[in-house]
C-alpha cells in the first residue's frame, strides 16, 4: 500500500538499500551471494563499493535494478527505496521499467559486450529516449549526437553512424556511458567501467564520469576492485567480503581511520602504498565458501586479530560518528589498526 | 659493466597483413616490435610496461622464440638463439621459460598436478620414475604448495595456487630465465602480493634473470630493478624502476605514470594529472618520426621528422627517446606549461 500522499522528506536519500539478501540456488547448495547489506546514497553523492571477486559488490547493484536471473538467483528479502517513493526490490516489472534506464543508470565493465554488435550506435543510443521520452526520432538523434560530443567524441554526426566494432575500447565505454546519461538519469551504477581499458583512457574516462556527474548533479555508484580508484573518485566508500558489507566510511576515513582488518590488511597488500621492494603482506587463506552457514564474522579465518569471540554474530555498526564498521573487536573497542 | 646475459640488438617482429583466401593481398604490416635493442645482468628483474597493443607481450614472446624475429638478435648467455638449429634450439629451452596471466588456460585440466610437473622434468633431463614423486614434491613445496595436492586437478585449485603451479612447471627444467606475461592480472588484490612475493623471493634465491610484463605499474615498479616503457612497438625510456616512477623523463611515461590513481585520497586529489587525448594509434601504421607526437602535449613539428635517439639527463643510467627530453625537464618548464 502505498499512501497518496508521499511527500519526500527533503533529507530523504535518493537510494535506500535495507537488509538486502540475493542468493543463487545451484547444484552445490545455496550461494548466500549479498548477505544482509544496507546502505544509502544521497542525491549528487558518488558511493564506492569495493571488494575481491566473488564478495557481492556486482551483485548488489544487478540485484537493485532487477537485473538477477531468476532462477537460480532469488533476492530472499530486504528493500531499495528510490527518492523516498518506490521500492525496486517489490515493485512490479513494469513500474522497475519506468525507472531503469531513465532515473537509474548502469554501465558494466565490457562495453563489447553490452553494445549489439548488429545495430547502429544510433538505434542503441537514442532507444531510451524513443522508449522513456517518446521523442521524435529526428529530435531524438540530435541529442544522441550531442551526447556524443559532451563524451568528448570528434566528428559525432558521422560517428553515430557506424557499428560498435568501428570504435576502439575507450570509445565503446564512451558511447556506453552517452547512453546511460542521455536520459540524464539521478543515479549512475558503474560497474569496473574502467577495467578492461589502459590506465591513459582510464583516466579519460573516469575523467568524463566526474565532470558529467557535476553538470547533472546525479549519484554515482562505483563498483570497483581498485583502491587507487576509489581514493580519487568516491565521498563514502563501503567495503565488501563475503556477501556482506564490513566497513563503512568517507574516503579519508577509511584510508586514513580504517576500522576492519580485511580493508587493512587490502591497504597493506597493495604494493603501491609499500616501500618498493619490500615484502607484500598477504592475506593468509581464501576467501570463505559462501554456500556455508557462517556464524560470525566472515574474515575470521583469515584475520591476524581474531579471538574465539569473533565466531559470535556481528553487525555493521557505527563505531565512529559516519563510520561504520563490522568487527567485534572495534566495536568492543579493544583493536586499534 | 658487467657482462651481459641476455642482449637484444635491434630486435624487429613484423606481421604481415594479408587479405583474400587464395589470392593473398598483402595491404600492411604490423610492426609489433620495431627495432629494441636492450641489454639485462644476471639476475635482475626487468619490468616491460606499456598500454594493450604496444607489443610487450609480443617482445617477450619473441625473445622466447616463440614468434621468429623479422630482424635483429636475440643473445643469451652467447648463444644467438635465433640463428640456432632447431634441435640446439630444443635444448636451449630448458634455460628460458615463460608464465603466462591465466592460469586457467595455461594449465592442461586433464593433467593431475604431478603430470604436469614430471612431464616438464622429463624434457629436460631422465630420472629414474622412483625418484620422479619426491622431485615434483620438491618442486611443490619451493612455490609454496603441500605436496599434498600432488593427484589433484587443476579445477580443484583457486586462481592464485594454479599460477603457482604454473610457475613451478616453469621452474621444473631449472631455466635460467623467466619472462612472466602479466602474471598477476588475472587475480585479485590478496593473491597479487602471494604471487609476487613468491616471483621476488624465487629470482633472489635461485638467481634467476626475470622480465615481468605487466600494464600495472605499482605492480612492476614494487618488483623490478630497471623498467623499460615501451610504446608501438618501442622503447622509448629505460632506467631504474624507482627513478622511472618518481622523475620520468618521457612524456609519454610522465603521463602513463600521472594516470595510475593512487590509493591515498589526499595524495591522489593534490597531483597534476597529464591527460593523453585519444587511444594509442594502430600499429599497422604508425605515426612517422617519433611515434608519440601525435598524443604528446610538447610535440613540436620536426618529432613528426627525426626518429628519436636514446638521451639522457646527467644520471646515464636512465634514458628517453625524445629529441626535447632536455627542454621539457628543465625546471619550470612544466609550470610555464601549465595555465
Amino acid at each position: 500500500m502505498r499512501l497518496m500522499f508521499a511527500p519526500p522528506k527533503i533529507d530523504m536519500p535518493l537510494l535506500q538499500v535495507q537488509n538486502l539478501r540475493t542468493s543463487f540456488h545451484t547444484r552445490n547448495g545455496i550461494v548466500r551471494a549479498v548477505d544482509d547489506v544496507s546502505f544509502q546514497i544521497e542525491k549528487g553523492e558518488t558511493l564506492g563499493i569495493v571488494g575481491e571477486s566473488g564478495s557481492g559488490k556486482s551483485v548488489t547493484c544487478y540485484s537493485i535494478l532487477g537485473l538477477i536471473p531468476q532462477p537460480p538467483g532469488r533476492i530472499e528479502g530486504g528493500k531499495a527505496i528510490f527518492n523516498g517513493g518506490l521500492d525496486l526490490l517489490n515493485c512490479s516489472s513494469k513500474e522497475l521499467s519506468k525507472v531503469r534506464g531513465r532515473k537509474i543508470a548502469m554501465i558494466f565493465q565490457d562495453p563489447m559486450t553490452s553494445l549489439n554488435p548488429y545495430l547502429k550506435i544510433e538505434d542503441q543510443l537514442i532507444e531510451p529516449l524513443l522508449i522513456h521520452e517518446k521523442l521524435e526520432r529526428e529530435e531524438a538523434v540530435s541529442r544522441g549526437i550531442e551526447a556524443l560530443k559532451e563524451m568528448g567524441i570528434q566528428d559525432a554526426a558521422a560517428r553515430i553512424k557506424s557499428y560498435p566494432h568501428q570504435f576502439s575500447g575507450g570509445m565503446r565505454q564512451r558511447v556506453m556511458i552517452a547512453m546511460a546519461l542521455i536520459t540524464k538519469p539521478d543515479l549512475l551504477i558503474a560497474d569496473e567501467p574502467t577495467t578492461a581499458l589502459d590506465v591513459t583512457v582510464q583516466a579519460q574516462i573516469l575523467e568524463l564520469i566526474k565532470k558529467r556527474q557535476s553538470e547533472l548533479g546525479m549519484a554515482v555508484i562505483l563498483v570497483t576492485h581498485d583502491l587507487g580508484i576509489i581514493s580519487g573518485f568516491c565521498d563514502r566508500v563501503n567495503v565488501m567480503y563475503a556477501g556482506r558489507v564490513v566497513e563503512s566510511a568517507t574516503t579519508p576515513d577509511l584510508f586514513y581511520k580504517t576500522k576492519h582488518p580485511y580493508t587493512k590488511a587490502l591497504q597493506k597488500s597493495i604494493p603501491a602504498l609499500q616501500p618498493k621492494g619490500a615484502e607484500l603482506y598477504t592475506i593468509a587463506g581464501m576467501p570463505p565458501d559462501l554456500s556455508k552457514e557462517m556464524g560470525g564474522c566472515p574474515f575470521v579465518p583469515r584475520c591476524e586479530f581474531a579471538k574465539p569471540e569473533c565466531k559470535n554474530p556481528v553487525s555493521l555498526v557505527e563505531v565512529e560518528p559516519n563510520h561504520l564498521s563490522a568487527c567485534l573487536r572495534i566495536q568492543r573497542g579493544d583493536l586499534t589498526l | 659493466m658487467p657482462e651481459a646475459f641476455l642482449e637484444l640488438q635491434n630486435l624487429k617482429t613484423h606481421f604481415p597483413v594479408e587479405r583474400g583466401l587464395i589470392f593473398k593481398k598483402h595491404i600492411g604490416t604490423v610492426k609489433a616490435v620495431d627495432g629494441v635493442s636492450l641489454s639485462l645482468k644476471k639476475g635482475e628483474i626487468l619490468g616491460l610496461v606499456g598500454e594493450s597493443g604496444c607489443g610487450k607481450s609480443t617482445l617477450g614472446r619473441t625473445i622466447l622464440q616463440l614468434i621468429p624475429p623479422t630482424e635483429g638478435a636475440v643473445i643469451l648467455a652467447g648463444q644467438h638463439l635465433n640463428r640456432l638449429p632447431v634441435g640446439e634450439l630444443r635444448r636451449a629451452r630448458a634455460d628460458f621459460q615463460m608464465i603466462f596471466q591465466d592460469p586457467y588456460a595455461s594449465l592442461n585440466p586433464r593433467m593431475t598436478v604431478y603430470d604436469a610437473l614430471a612431464e616438464a622434468i622429463r624434457s629436460h633431463k631422465e630420472y629414474a620414475n622412483e625418484e620422479m614423486p619426491k622431485r615434483v614434491s620438491d618442486l611443490m613445496k619451493k612455490v609454496g604448495l603441500s605436496p599434498r595436492f600432488i593427484k589433484k586437478y587443476p579445477h580443484e585449485f583457486s586462481g592464485g595456487q594454479r599460477q603457482r603451479i604454473a610457475i613451478a612447471r616453469a621452474l621444473a627444467v631449472e631455466p635460467k630465465l623467466i619472462i612472466a606475461d602479466e602474471p598477476v592480472s588475472a587475480l585479485d588484490v590478496s593473491i597479487q602480493a602471494q604471487i609476487i612475493n613468491l616471483l621476488a623471493q624465487l629470482s633472489r634465491e635461485m638467481h634467476l634473470t626475470l622480465i615481468f610484463i605487466s600494464h600495472d605499474l605499482s605492480v612492476v615498479k614494487h618488483i623490478s630493478d630497471r623498467i623499460a616503457v615501451m610504446y608501438l612497438g618501442r622503447i622509448v625510456e629505460l632506467g631504474p624502476a624507482a627513478q622511472v616512477f618518481e622523475r620520468p623523463l618521457h612524456p609519454y611515461t610522465k603521463a602513463l605514470v600521472s594516470a595510475v590513481p593512487i590509493p591515498d585520497p589526499v595524495r591522489e586529489r593534490e597531483r597534476q594529472r597529464v591527460l593523453l587525448p585519444g587511444d594509442p594509434p594502430s600499429p599497422m601504421n604508425p605515426p612517422s618520426g617519433c611515434p608519440f607526437h601525435p598524443r604528446c602535449p610538447y610535440a613540436i613539428p620536426r618529432c613528426a621528422e627525426v626518429v628519436p635517439a636514446f638521451e639522457s639527463l646527467g644520471d646515464p643510467t636512465q634514458a628517453a627517446a625524445c629529441i626535447r627530453v632536455k627542454e621539457i625537464n628543465q625546471a619550470g618548464f612544466l609550470a610555464a606549461k601549465l595555465p
